[in-house]
């Protein structure tokens, strides 16, 4: 059997669990049943698609479904088996989650049905090889993630999510649909293969470019077509919020790639510097957001579109470099842009599973009222702790060997003959590094306010630790965060034939450099060695240890905290998270949201206390989508008036309709 | 030695573009006479080293000119018309200083990319001369826009004149007569600034030009 | 045999920064006193300090959890590591490409990330302030200094510090105004990474001032020492790159003779002597700036940072 036949079958397998979820969704058994089927399907899956990318070559799969001249078609390549084992490692590992934090579930029946679906389709989606299948397998992701989101539709504002979600998945297929119209031309080939052989003009390679960055981007969570994002992925499940974070943004991603790098002809040098210019504002907008909110999953939710905006640096710097012929070059930032797609999936995922087992623990999400869980629940908050400095970019983790790899390619900027390139890329990896160290402020203060300090509400004091089958997916994850920061060369030789196939070059053979370093161009230019940073620094903290312990003192003694004199101070006095983040709003907000802090001090004599209130504007929303729903909203009201006109009246607008359209006929050359 | 000379000039210019740069950071007044006064000192010294290097005796009338006049008795001059107006100390801005510092460093890339593109065969010397002189004059007019204050106005077109004659300097060939006259309509530019000020003053007991503003009925 | 000198080579470098750093810090002590007339305590007392806490017991607030009690170890080896990969009297050691400029900056975000983790630990608003407002510093100098990384990897074709090295003693990098924007700039971010004066005052315990003392406010005994102790080694490390970077002269080549390892390590001496004295005659001369002040600051580091990389594309050979 082929490697693409085995995937089709672990998603036929999927589907079918989701068909038997729809009856029989109500009962006690049916929640281990369904994830278990899943976590079975995406296992089966995640090792054919890893043995494939280690194999190599392509197979293809036709079937006789859909357009009866076209068929599906599906196949699977290096970039395509990738994605793969993307999806199905963050599918195996939500479905193991899902096998403990399902119990709790107030809906299963919303949820166990949509859940195998969406895995399916979102394999389907990487697997397909047709512009038809691609873009209903696309709509049918989005349709299963949507049916997720509103699962717990009576909690406020999730309603709200799920339609701002609807409207902006349709938007972004409908700017994909135009563009494989672009693709396929006048001839009608709508096959990839077709596409692929095809050779675009300029003017049809910027549109096609610009339609993917709309509908990709919107589904990925380019800034400005982010909003819906951290609407709608909290607003699911945890592990479906995960699923959505990690994974489904990492399909849209697979989207671009695949047709920017692989359909579409070469686009010019100019094309990339949108994509960079994209990359770097989402990257620091994201961040920035995520600083400013106290909602656990939503801050998780807006560094999703940080990480995002670091991986478009990544692809536009390919982009650029592939436009001027330096193939190394582009095979290097390629990698480092796939690279992150892989590490972010894993941190991304455990931040979120650690987020739902807090959310089960104390029911909020509001890290204002949490703290001190480290007590509480010791093995998440490890784990927690290893996302965020994964997520964070520290080393010896994994998110900073591909930050790493991504900041070596942007050292090659000035072999880059266009000027304008030239002096843009090093502004660009101004605004990543300005991203990377906000991201590590914003993640000390998701763990430092959630997990540490003392307890802000009655539900964060009586937290409990989860459950078996929720820790062991998160500490999975964590190792694996771990392994790929210690040994990121193999995850370079594994990435090698998707940059041959991709930009025809690769990165220089890795696991064969002396004591497992990475060397990006050459040995003297950079190297980075994570296992030897591990070795280092855990030998010498536990020399430190050891010394201090056996020739100096280990006398211990619990006291009081020093509080200034206060006795038993309130937990409230702690560091919340919105004053936390107080300094870096009023460094970065004035300009980024238009912050303003208003003291309102009440005059002598008066008992009341002071208040200071903080106003802070989306700029993007304000600028663009307000607008363009009151145009809308305007647009209604001024059309309402056509429902309550005469049958004659209608059929006089239809009869002139007809008339309108002949005369168009008669008129066109 | 051909390196050396190349690294010198490069220096000085370099470090007239960075001197502006300090210009746009101060908010104090005095601060910024004093930097302005470093502004045309760096451009002396740049100017008498092209003096030196082309073998231009005139340049070295136009390196004392700015020696004596911009960075001596103007920022005098300056500081004594504060003292006398008791002008308010701190530099009103506009916009604040983050985005201000972004804005020119913007133009600096621009002017980069746009000189750079433009002479690609041009002599190397020449050529990253320009570039530092047309940042230099974009970023005296970006202080220009971004004041409040008419004092820090004077401050930012002289230091866009000074990126002037950086320019003429690298260009080789300014005949000294312009530059002379370029100097003096600059002296004149600044005592009618000067006398401009004090009559200002005078009506509406402030020198910030948003009073005039008020007066012409723009702003309500 | 090659291999154990290397080893040895390496291991005395290892030391030679573990035995350096509180004379540093004594040394810069000294002259700061000696500079406002006072005869300040003996060099050697930050080693008297660092014993005294290592001796005594450690007392551990209430609520301190694991992370607290490990994060000290965690923040004195990452220091040192780090530390221990900047060339100091030699270069090309045997584990010098373990990390590059970028991999030793992110090792020093590291423990930045700890400390300030177990500065919101013991919940009391002492060590949030002191968090809150580390990662509000940190969030620029991080970017400076990789902006400046960048100016001078582009100059050097290289991030590894041993190749900066060798190409910032060759002739050809010339007089270069990227580079002296970038030396202002590394001035800049060392000073505010090391918490000294403008930007925080490492003697002070005045709340409203306090940045990194507010945050090892509950640290006590050996957890202080190791605390202390990888503060000097900081100072060290950022001393020691700036000496490497942009005064290279002495340092002895791979595989050279005892003697030039020992002209390298007297030349280390005397520009560690020199750095510290510059440290104490600024820090002396200037006053703290508010904390509202040193985004400021930092900004115009990252601005020295980015025009640098940009004024490199007008000299000579890029």
């Amino acid at each position: 059997m082929t490697p693409a036949a085995t995937s089709l079958l672990c998603v036929a397998a999927l589907l079918a669990t989701a068909l038997v979820a729809v009856p029989f969704g109500r009962r006690a058994r049916a929640t281990p049943a369904i994830y278990g089927a899943s976590l079975a399907a995406t296992v089966v899956a995640l090792a054919g698609a890893l043995l494939h990318l280690v194999a190599g070559g392509t197979s293809e799969v036709v079937l006789p479904l859909g357009l009866p001249w076209l068929g599906a078609h599906f196949r699977l390549d290096a970039l395509a088996a990738f994605f793969l084992v993307v999806v199905n490692f963050g599918g195996a590992a939500a479905s193991l989650y899902g096998l403990g934090y399902g119990r709790h579930e107030e809906a299963p029946h919303r949820v166990l049905p949509f859940f195998p679906a969406f895995l399916g389709a979102m394999n389907l989606v990487v697997l397909a090889d047709d512009a038809f299948s691609f873009l209903l397998c696309w709509e049918f992701m989005s349709l299963a993630s949507w049916a997720l989101v509103i699962a717990h539709h009576r909690a406020t504002d999730n309603t709200r999510a799920g339609y701002i979600y609807l409207v902006m998945a349709s938007f972004g297929t409908l700017a994909l649909l135009l563009a494989f119209g672009l693709l396929a031309g006048p001839q009608g080939g709508y096959g990839f293969a077709a596409m692929r052989a095809a050779e675009h003009p300029p003017l049809v390679a910027a549109l096609v470019l610009g339609l993917l960055i709309l509908g990709a981007g919107s589904k990925a969570g380019l800034v400005p077509l982010h909003v819906w994002l951290p609407l709608a992925h909290p607003a699911a499940p945890s592990h479906v919020s995960a699923l959505m974070s990690g994974v489904m943004t990492k399909v849209a991603i697979y989207g671009f790639v695949r047709v920017v790098f692989d359909l579409l002809s070469e686009p010019s040098w100019w094309s990339s510097m949108v994509v960079l210019a994209l990359g770097g504002a989402t990257a620091v907008l994201g961040i920035l957001h995520a600083l400013m909110e106290r909602d656990l999953k939503r801050l998780l939710a807006y560094s999703t579109i940080e990480n995002i905006g670091v991986v478009f640096v990544g692809l536009g710097l390919a982009l650029a470099f592939r436009a001027e012929g330096m193939g190394w070059a582009a095979a290097l930032a390629l990698t480092a842009a796939l690279f992150h797609v892989l590490n972010h999936s894993l941190f991304k995922s455990l931040l979120f599973f650690g987020a739902g087992a807090v959310l089960g623990a104390t029911a909020t999400r509001d890290m204002d009222r949490l703290g001190g869980l480290i007590h509480r629940m010791p093995r998440t908050s490890f784990a927690f702790l290893v996302g965020c400095a994964a997520i964070s970019a520290l080393p010896p983790l994994n998110g900073f060997a591909s930050e790493w790899l991504a900041f070596q390619a942007i050292l090659q900027s000035p072999q880059l003959s266009a000027w304008g390139l030239k002096i843009m890329v090093p502004a660009v990896g101004g605004l990543l590094a300005l991203s990377a160290a906000l991201a590590a402020a914003c993640f000390v203060k998701a763990f430092g306010v959630t997990f540490l300090g003392r307890p802000r509400s009655d539900a964060a004091a009586a937290a409990h630790e989860v459950d078996r089958f929720s820790q062991a997916a998160m500490f999975i994850l964590a190792g694996l965060c771990l392994a790929a920061g210690i040994l990121p060369g193999f995850v370079i030789d594994a990435v090698a034939p998707v940059t041959q196939a991709l930009v025809g070059d690769r990165m220089p053979r890795q696991t064969g450099v002396e004591w497992l370093s990475i060397v990006p161009i050459a040995e003297g230019r950079s190297s980075y060695n994570g296992l030897l940073v591990f070795l280092f620094i855990t030998i010498s903290a536990s020399l430190a240890v050891v010394v201090i312990h056996r020739f100096a003192s280990r006398a211990l003694r619990r006291g009081p905290a020093w509080g200034c004199g206060f006795v038993e101070p309130s937990p409230m006095t702690q560091y919340s998270g919105v004053s936390f983040a107080q300094p870096i709003r009023r460094v970065f907000g004035t300009l980024a949201f238009r912050a303003r802090e208003h003291v309102e001090m009440p005059p002598p004599g008066d008992m009341r206390p002071a208040r200071l209130t903080v106003q802070m504007h989306d700029l993007v929303w304000d600028a663009l989508y307000a607008p363009i729903a009151g145009a809308i909203g305007f647009a209604a009201d001024r059309l309402n008036t056509l429902q309550f006109l005469t049958i004659r009246r209608y059929l006089s607008l239809v009869f002139l309709a007809l008339v309108g359209l002949l005369l168009v006929l008669a008129i066109w050359p | 030695m051909d390196g050396l000379i190349f690294d010198i000039a490069h220096l000085f210019a370099g470090g007239l573009v960075l001197v502006s740069f300090m210009l746009l950071y101060q908010d104090r007044l005095y601060a910024l006479l004093n930097i302005f006064a470093l502004h045309a000192f760096v451009l002396a010294l740049s100017v008498a080293w092209q003096a030196l290097v082309q073998a231009a005796p005139h340049l070295y009338v136009t390196a004392a000119i700015a020696l004596g006049f911009k960075a001596i008795v103007i920022p005098v001059a300056l500081h004594r018309i504060i003292q006398r107006l008791g002008i308010h100390r701190q530099v009103e801005t506009v916009v604040g200083m983050g985005p201000t510092m972004l804005a020119g460093m913007g133009l600096v890339a621009l002017s980069m990319v746009v000189m750079l593109r433009v002479t690609p065969e041009a002599d190397p010397l020449a050529r990253e001369d320009l570039a530092f002189a047309l940042s230099v004059v974009l970023l005296g007019l970006l202080m220009m826009v971004t004041r409040r204050n008419a004092v820090s106005q004077v401050i930012g077109f002289m230091s866009l004149e000074n990126g002037l004659i950086l320019a003429a300097t690298g260009a080789k060939g300014m005949p000294l007569v312009v530059e002379i006259s370029v100097a003096f309509s600059v002296l004149i530019a600044f005592i009618v600034i000067g006398i401009f000020l004090f009559r200002i003053r005078e009506r509406f007991d402030t020198v910030d030009i948003g009073a005039l503003d008020d007066f012409r009925g723009e702003r309500k | 045999m090659a291999l154990i000198l290397d080893l040895l080579v390496q291991g005395g470098q290892m030391a030679l920064v573990l035995a350096l750093s509180p004379l540093l810090t004594g040394f810069v002590r000294k002259v700061k006193a000696r500079l406002l007339r006072r005869r300040g305590p003996s060099m050697l007392q930050p080693y008297r300090d660092l014993l005294r806490l290592l001796r005594k017991e450690v007392v551990l607030a209430d609520n301190a959890s694991w992370l607290f009690r490990v994060t000290p170890y965690l923040i004195f080896a990452a220091t040192w590591v780090a530390a221990a990969l900047v060339p100091t009297f030699a270069i090309g050691l045997k584990f010098s490409w373990t990390a590059d400029l970028i991999a030793i900056i992110a090792l020093l975000g590291s423990a930045r990330f700890f400390l300030a983790l177990a500065g919101m630990d013991v919940g009391t608003s002492f060590g949030g302030i002191g968090s809150s407002r580390e990662v509000m510093i940190a969030t620029l100098a991080e970017p400076a200094m990789l902006l400046i990384v960048f100016t001078l990897a582009l100059v050097a074709g290289s991030t590894q510090l041993s190749m900066v090295a060798v190409m910032m003693s060759q002739p050809e990098v010339g007089l270069r105004v990227s580079l002296g924007l970038a030396l202002i700039g590394l001035i800049m971010v060392a000073i505010a990474e090391n918490a000294r004066i403008p930007v925080d005052n490492p003697t002070t315990h005045l709340e409203l001032t306090m940045v990194h003392e507010a945050m090892v406010l509950e640290y006590s005994g050996r957890h202080l020492a190791m605390i202390e102790f990888a503060a000097s080694l900081k100072l060290l490390l950022y001393i020691s790159l700036i000496a490497c970077v942009f005064a290279p002269w002495g340092i002895a080549a791979p595989d050279s003779a005892p003697l030039a390892y020992a002209i390298g390590t007297a030349a280390y001496l005397g520009k560690l002597a020199l750095g510290g004295a510059l440290l104490a005659l600024f820090e002396t001369s200037i006053a703290k700036m508010r904390v509202f002040r040193v985004p400021d600051f930092l900004g115009a580091a990252l601005m020295l940072g980015l025009l640098g990389t940009l004024l490199l594309f007008v000299s000579r050979s890029l």
